[in-house]
């Protein structure tokens, strides 16, 4: 059904850490070798040895630079990854004219039943944030899952049920957990990062968030070096030198 | 044994599984809890040099899914973006499928399929009438291999002092600036700490090094509010997160570094304690200009190096403790003038010329930016220098309470090597960071064991002799120089090497020239080669310079019709742009399909806390007729009778590599594999070899790793716990302190026969050079290129880097890793883009002094304002990698090693590289650009024939559903 | 937006047969047009096979076409499931309409109200089809007030230059719905300008710092792939500026001046002349209200593409 759930029990999602995403592109092909073989396999890649290669990815990253608004101080060069962000209000479920596009009540975890699906392409348009991917050649939309085949696995280690893109992300900037949860360590992540939502004047609310590149003079530890002065003024330097100094 | 992660690197409380990770009630019918795999195989992977622990998922034979081993020392769980695209390569249809034979032309492609005995027994025959004949005829050179231990080993054996792999074009100056110096270096040698590091410097690192311990490590850093400062002319990557992003002109960072030295050193900011303890900074140079001992170490009889004691006014053994060494002063020792190494450095350092005021414009680096970076050093290190609470004793046999830590990391790489003046960059570093206090203290810079060595290493290159016919060399090929004595020269003085390696022209060159085999075999300069057997280089593309003067050189022919490399020899796994050019194609397998050690023999994957090593085991089974190069190897080496790879019967010894692993003793006790030694797997370091050993690591999840008592992990040159471990376990002769030699007598060595002293002189022409390039000191000069074209001419600097999803030249086959780079851009600033006249997206002529290549360019911010970049190796020859006509990467992606000279300009003596260890000076690169006429087709020139797909080889597929066939295998197990 | 074709017809075709059935339906019960069965025939079978031969090429559009009666099912929240709905409902109406008209040549109260159904079918039908559009925020040119009378209207203003053309053919010649299709081209053409107008004001809906949670002025340097992905073919259509004009002198053209003077003729002459000059309107405004439509979705940018910089 696509109506929304008035509320989810949970509302598990992602936060992406933009202070320290160096652009590596693990989460990508993590992401996209879990869950070529996983619940929406597969992720199907069109003329992959020639011109125009393209294919289904559930998460994706771009480079952006950033100058400050103020125009003076330094820009940045910020890695982005992009992938669904599990909105309290999709509108790509509420679009869906055929129920295959839901949110989970228990969860929030917005998904496509694929065999609902009859690719009509209306909730990849519905969605701002291009989290909806295509495939081509099975005729079906499909998503982001947030690894559902994972994090309830029991099948998997205990310690491995978290999305592909969380355990692989090499600078660890990527977390995961019950954003509905105020007391929830992602939350508290959040709250403490200033961390932000996509778009917000959408009104889509999202679930992932995002949290900003720290500012640069609060990021530097405040190193409070004086001034390096000339060693012995006076003495001359190498009077300096001529110390006590036991080997 | 002890795990220091026992949950991985992301183990955050952000980063767990939910508390509960019971599906929830949730009527969609979704299976939350589907099979993953049948079998799970713990490896090592090989999607670059990372060497990463890896899980392997198989279902049916076929890997299903590659994740990340939370327990390995390198990588703690997580995996790069090239590392979760594994079966991508693995299922690459580029992978070659049996032995090959050419029929046609060279770099025709065109070739028959042959039998592995055939193939065995062409190279065989040829093989041993070079080795009965002349065998240094045969050139034996290994590209990204990780199996240098065996390789070397084998040329020993065979007999040919013409061995290298690829580090003399990947980062020789950061090996041989950091063992000459400190005896360890960067990546394999050593790492930041990063548990307690407050302030870390990057210098120049290509990201697709070492990635995965870096980023787990920046990501410390910023858990802790460390600041991280990134030197690089490019704002990518770790530099793009850095707190402080220092946009310095490339081939400069020597020049800063040494400023931060002045400033420290007219601030007095340095840890003369740790200087006198555990440099030569106190030992005595003598001050005879014009003779022969000019600039060496005053030493006593006993040929022990001498310092000045205050206490006792008289010239001590330097090694000895509880002495009050001088650090300044002029003192008379056996009638000859003599003055402590830091009286040479305080001199040489805090003159004018390296002010920052002095530098800034030359290095694009304010002063004021300069003097604040040298106070933040000083600041935390000394006044937020740690202790932690552990007692060691040193060498000495003096007990420390404590452990002081001067909590200063650095690390630097390619963007430090690549240059001319790379060797001295480095050392300017190390400099840097010794007088500091910061090596191998807490916080510090970490030596990674076997690190650190005698500095240099006592262990000469062999050959002199130029090998003898069915004799081994002495040693092995590659090695380090005390001395002009330890060169390779012939009686006329000229090289050995076909590299010309160990020669006047690269004295220090410890990883040989790759760089320059092709070019000199060709010349016969200096002679030609019978054989080129090359293993995983791509050197007729992107591992070249002067790429299509390479490709020409690899197809020119004699007046006789022969061609001038009489024969090549090429083992790889892909149908990369090199396999065209060869005559015998011997098919390797992936990383998927074989045995191999990462071995502390070769290139280990230790932690600082302590050695460890790895191996490979065939996780699925070759569905071609393929072997694994170092199996064909030690099979080659019996054919030709090789002493060590045969019975006394003449029988081979190993069965195959997996054999060699574990059986093969380089000396008794100590083999490639140092866990599970001992009949029954009790010891470890030194031991029988077990047969049971492979089976113990796989139990392991394929890798070893001894963590070292907590008295044993700091201070290892000094540390008496470590020195004596390190005795034992082979990793040093003795177990003697290790001195750092910020003062190095080698170079001295070189300079006094540049001056003319001594029996073993360079040739007049040589001399200035060499004067100028092996001062004890660390020193900078300008970029050799940059110097010879005049900067007017070619105003850019040109970089390239690897993206941090790719390695060398393999990614493009990769259907995933392709999709996100499949053409390469020149960055260009903004700014200068503007000035040139320049938009986004423009065509442009990329020219240097050599050559031009066509490229697209987009606009920045985030770089240098005098240098632009691209990312390497994106751009592919037409049809190599069995990718279709019409790529991207062969009609936009561009490659410009086309612009690159093997030679300095308008020299063609003098190869592009750094005059003290032959690196390659690939980024001195100078260009201009010039904006294509708009008639011109918007496509990179130069543009070549496609290469044929050789016999064996399918099309690829025009749709990959890759992972289907797990759905269905789920449905028909549920 | 990427104008695929099969959309584009589907939304023209529909809109002009729908517009014909809610005109027919609504002057056969007022009795201002023909009631014989020739007429009905004509319109209603015309009728039919635009909006027949719109939907099918809507669900050629699908990726699983034999899924498309799943379509009917999410009524309550989604314009597309409503459109499918209202779509096929009007069938029902539609048939009895034609079939007593056309084969039972009946003037009964149940026919003319089944008119009148079928005209309230079709008007709800291009309700659910315009909201399908006006409502999708990431789209600012679509989710603009225009959007959805704009539809309408234009469905209207399509279906009315048919019918005046059937009247012609059938000889109805002083028929009061002859100066309908004038004014409704006139309203067309007004609504089309004005909405091109606030259309070319329009900034997205979000921007590039708030789409990325970034400050100041954020640019794409890189891609996250190098070709062109699923988002950017179906988001990322882009139509020079240069081009869109001289489509939109065309639209101005074909859709709108040519048929409006045409049909103004027409309604003021009488004989040959209209009937050609009503026939010619209606096929002139084919390919210009084709291309209106090919416009409304190549000129429609998504926010997604604020991540590519485009």
């Amino acid at each position: 059904m696509t109506g929304l759930p008035e509320t989810t029990e949970k509302s598990l999602g992602l936060v992406i850490d933009l202070d320290t995403c160096v652009g590596c592109q693990a989460c990508v092909t993590s992401c996209k070798e879990w869950n070529t073989g996983g619940h929406m396999a597969p992720l199907t890649d069109y003329n992959p040895y020639e011109d125009g290669a393209d294919g289904v990815w559930f998460n994706r990253v771009h480079t952006f630079e950033e100058e400050p608004a103020s125009g003076c101080g330094e820009g940045r060069t910020v890695h982005f990854p992009r992938s669904c962000l599990h909105c309290a209000e999709p509108a790509c479920v509420t679009v869906c004219p055929t129920g295959a596009s839901y949110k989970r009540a228990s969860d929030g975890i917005v998904l496509v039943d694929e065999d609902k699906c009859i690719g009509c392409k209306l909730c990849s348009w519905a969605c701002p944030y291009g989290a909806r991917e295509m495939d081509m050649d099975v005729g079906v939309m499909k998503k982001c899952t947030l690894c559902i085949d994972r994090i309830y696995n029991d099948n998997l280690p205990e310690r491995d049920r978290v999305p592909a893109c969380v355990a692989a992300c090499p600078v660890g900037a990527r977390h995961y957990g019950d954003l509905g949860d105020p007391q929830s360590a992602v939350s508290q992540l959040v709250a403490e990062r200033g961390g932000v939502d996509l778009m917000p004047e959408l009104g889509y609310r999202p679930v992932n968030k995002y949290l900003p590149p720290r500012e640069r003079d609060k990021a530097a530890p405040p190193i409070a070096a004086p001034a390096l002065e000339p060693v012995a003024p006076e003495g001359g330097f190498l009077g300096w030198l001529d110390r006590v100094l036991s080997r | 044994m002890a795990k220091a992660h026992p949950s991985g690197a992301n183990s955050a409380p952000s980063q767990l599984p939910l508390a509960d990770t019971r599906a929830p009630a949730e009527a969609d019918g979704v299976d939350t809890s589907p099979k993953v795999s049948e079998e799970v195989k713990h490896s090592t992977c090989y999607m670059c040099a990372c060497r990463c622990g890896i899980d392997v998922h198989l279902v049916g034979g076929e890997v299903r899914y590659i994740q990340g081993n939370r327990d390995h020392p390198v990588n703690r769980g997580v995996l790069c973006a090239k590392g979760s695209a594994g079966i991508m390569q693995h299922l690459s249809p580029a992978r070659l499928k049996k032995p090959l034979l050419r029929v046609g032309e060279r770099g025709a492609g065109e070739f028959r399929e042959i039998e592995w005995d055939e193939a065995l027994q062409i190279a065989a025959e040829r093989l041993g009438r070079i080795r009965a004949s002349d065998p240094k005829k045969l050139a034996f050179f290994t590209g990204r291999d990780q199996s240098q231990s065996l390789t070397g080993w084998w040329a020993q054996q065979f007999g040919t002092p013409n061995f290298a792999a690829h580090g003399g074009f990947c980062s020789v100056n950061m090996a041989a600036g950091g063992l000459y110096t400190v005896g360890g270096s960067f990546w394999e040698f050593g790492e930041p700490d990063w548990d307690n590091a407050r302030y870390f410097m990057l210098f120049g690192v290509a990201e697709d090094h070492d990635s995965n311990p870096i980023k787990i490590g920046l990501s410390k850093l910023k858990k802790r509010g460390a600041k991280v400062v990134a030197v690089n002319p490019c704002r990518t990557g770790y530099n793009a997160i850095a707190d402080e992003w220092i946009g310095i002109r490339p081939g400069t960072d020597g020049l800063f570094v040494l400023a931060l030295v002045h400033e420290l050193i007219r601030a007095g900011r340095v840890d003369l304690h740790y200087l006198v303890r555990y440099t030569n900074a106190h030992a005595l140079v003598v001050k005879a200009p014009g003779t022969a001992e000019d600039g060496l170490f005053a030493r006593d009889e006993e040929g022990r190096i001498l310092a000045w004691d205050k206490a006792s006014g008289a010239p001590v053994d330097a090694l000895t403790p509880e002495i009050d060494p001088a650090l300044a002063g002029s003192f008379q020792v056996n009638g000859r003038t003599c003055v402590p190494v830091f009286q040479l450095i305080a001199e040489r350092y805090s003159a004018p010329e390296f002010a920052p005021e002095a530098v800034a414009e030359r290095c694009g680096v304010p002063a004021e930016t300069i003097r604040r970076i040298a106070a933040e050093l000083a600041h935390i290190a000394f006044e937020e220098a740690i202790e932690l609470p552990i007692a060691w004793t040193d060498w000495a046999g003096r007990r420390h309470e404590t452990m002081t830590g001067r909590p200063v990391a650095m690390h630097a790489m390619r963007g430090i090597s690549a240059h001319s003046n790379g060797f001295h960059t480095c050392r300017a570093i190390h400099l840097l960071q010794v007088l500091l206090g910061t090596v191998e203290v807490p916080g510090g810079f970490r030596f990674k064991p076997p690190y650190p060595k005698p500095c240099p290493p006592n262990l000469k290159p062999a050959g002199k002799d130029g090998g003898k016919p069915m004799t081994p060399l002495s040693g092995a090929p590659l090695g380090f120089v005390f001395g002009p004595e330890d060169l390779l020269l012939d009686e006329a003085g000229g090289p050995v090497r076909i590299d010309k390696a160990y020669s006047w022209q690269a004295p220090l060159a410890a990883h040989g020239l790759m760089h320059m085999v092709i070019a000199n075999a060709w010349r016969g300069d200096p002679y030609r080669t019978d054989t080129l057997f090359m293993y995983m280089a791509n050197m007729a593309w992107n591992s070249s310079m002067n790429t299509a003067g390479t490709i020409a050189m690899l197809t020119d022919k004699d007046e006789d019709g022969g061609y001038k490399i009489p024969f090549i020899i090429y083992s790889d796994a892909y149908y990369s742009e090199t396999v065209a050019y060869a005559d015998l194609v011997l098919p390797d397998t992936t990383y998927l399909e074989r045995h191999d050690c990462i071995s502390l023999l070769d290139r280990p994957i230790s932690h600082a806390d302590g050695p460890a090593d790895a191996i490979r085991h065939p996780v699925v089974e070759p569905d071609r007729d393929v072997r694994p190069f170092q199996t064909v190897l030690l099979d080659l080496g019996a054919r030709l009778g090789l002493p060590g790879m045969v019975d006394e019967d003449g029988a081979p010894k190993y069965r195959d590599y997996a054999d060699y692993i574990v059986n093969h003793e380089r000396t008794p006790g100590i083999g490639p594999l140092a866990g599970w030694r001992g009949r029954n797997g009790a010891e470890f370091g030194r031991g029988a070899p077990n047969p049971d050993q492979l089976r113990r690591y796989i139990d392991n999840g394929g890798f070893w790793q001894h963590e070292l008592e907590p008295q044993a992990r700091y201070y290892k040159m000094a540390n008496r716990a470590y020195l004596n471990f390190a005795a034992h376990m082979g990793f040093l002769p003795e177990a003697e302190p290790i001195v750092f030699q910020l003062y190095s007598e080698p170079l001295q060595r070189f300079r006094l026969a540049a001056a003319g002293h001594g029996d073993i002189l360079p040739p007049k022409e040589e001399r200035a050079r060499l004067k100028a390039a092996f001062d004890p000191l660390p020193i900078w000069y300008s970029p050799f290129e940059g110097a010879a074209v005049g900067e007017k001419d070619f105003p850019l600097s040109a970089l390239t880097q690897r993206p941090m999803h790719m390695y060398h030249s393999w990614g493009s086959q990769n259907a995933w890793l392709r999709q996100i780079t499949s053409q390469n851009r020149l960055f260009v600033h903004r700014r200068t883009a503007a000035d040139l006249g320049l938009a986004d997206d423009d065509w442009v002529w990329i020219e240097s002094h050599h050559g031009r290549v066509k490229g697209q360019i987009r606009l920045v911010d985030g770089v240098n304002p005098e240098t632009v970049w691209t990312w390497n190796a994106i751009g592919k020859r037409r049809g190599a990698w069995m990718l279709k006509d019409g790529a991207p990467e062969s009609e936009k992606g561009f490659l410009l090693n086309h612009a690159i000279s093997e030679f300095l300009p308008g020299d063609k003596t003098h190869s592009n590289s750094d005059p003290v260890t032959g690196q390659a000076a690939w980024f001195d690169l100078r260009v201009r650009l010039r904006k294509c006429d708009p008639a011109e087709l918007p496509r990179t020139e130069p543009r070549y024939p496609p290469l044929p797909a050789p016999a064996g080889l399918e099309p690829p597929p025009g749709k990959l559903s890759f992972g289907a066939q797990f759905r269905r295998w789920r449905r028909k197990a549920s | 937006m990427h104008p695929a074709f099969s959309v584009i017809f589907f939304t023209t075709a529909t809109g002009a047969g729908y517009g014909l059935l809610a005109l027919t339906g609504v002057f056969f019960a007022l009795g201002t047009v023909p009631q014989g069965r020739l007429f009905g025939f004509l319109a209603l079978g015309l009728a039919l096979v635009l909006i027949t031969g719109g939907l099918l090429s809507s669900a050629l559009h699908l990726g699983r076409p034999e899924r498309a009666p799943r379509a009917f099912t999410q009524w309550r929240t989604s314009w597309l499931s409503r459109e499918a709905v209202a779509s096929v409902a009007t069938y029902v109406p539609a048939a009895v309409f034609g079939i007593g008209w056309v084969v039972f040549a009946s003037r009964h109260g149940i026919v003319a109200s089944a008119g009148l159904l079928s005209a309230l079918g079709a008007l709800i039908t291009l309700l659910t089809t315009g909201m399908i559009y006006a409502s999708l925020k990431p789209i600012p040119e679509w989710s603009s007030p225009y959007t959805l009378p704009g539809y309408i209207l234009f469905a209207l203003m399509t279906g009315a230059v048919i019918l005046n053309a059937l009247l012609l053919l059938t000889g109805a010649e002083a028929n009061p719905v002859r100066f309908l299709a004038p004014l409704l081209i006139l309203a067309g053409w007004a609504f089309k300008t004005a909405s091109w107008r606030h259309n070319d004001a329009l900034k997205m809906p979000a921007d590039a710092a708030s789409a990325t949670g970034l400050s100041g002025s954020v640019r794409s340097v890189e891609w996250p792939h190098t070709q062109a992905n699923y988002l950017m073919k179906e988001m990322g259509y882009r139509v020079a500026r240069k081009h869109a004009a001289k489509l939109r002198l065309f639209v101005h053209l074909a859709a709108f001046a040519l048929p409006f003077a045409l049909t103004l003729l027409a309604a003021l002459s009488g004989g040959a002349f209209a009937l050609v000059a009503a026939c010619l309107a209606a096929l002139i405004q084919a390919p210009g209200i084709l291309t209106e439509r090919w416009l409304f979705f190549a000129e429609a940018r998504h926010t997604v593409m604020l991540y590519y910089g485009r």
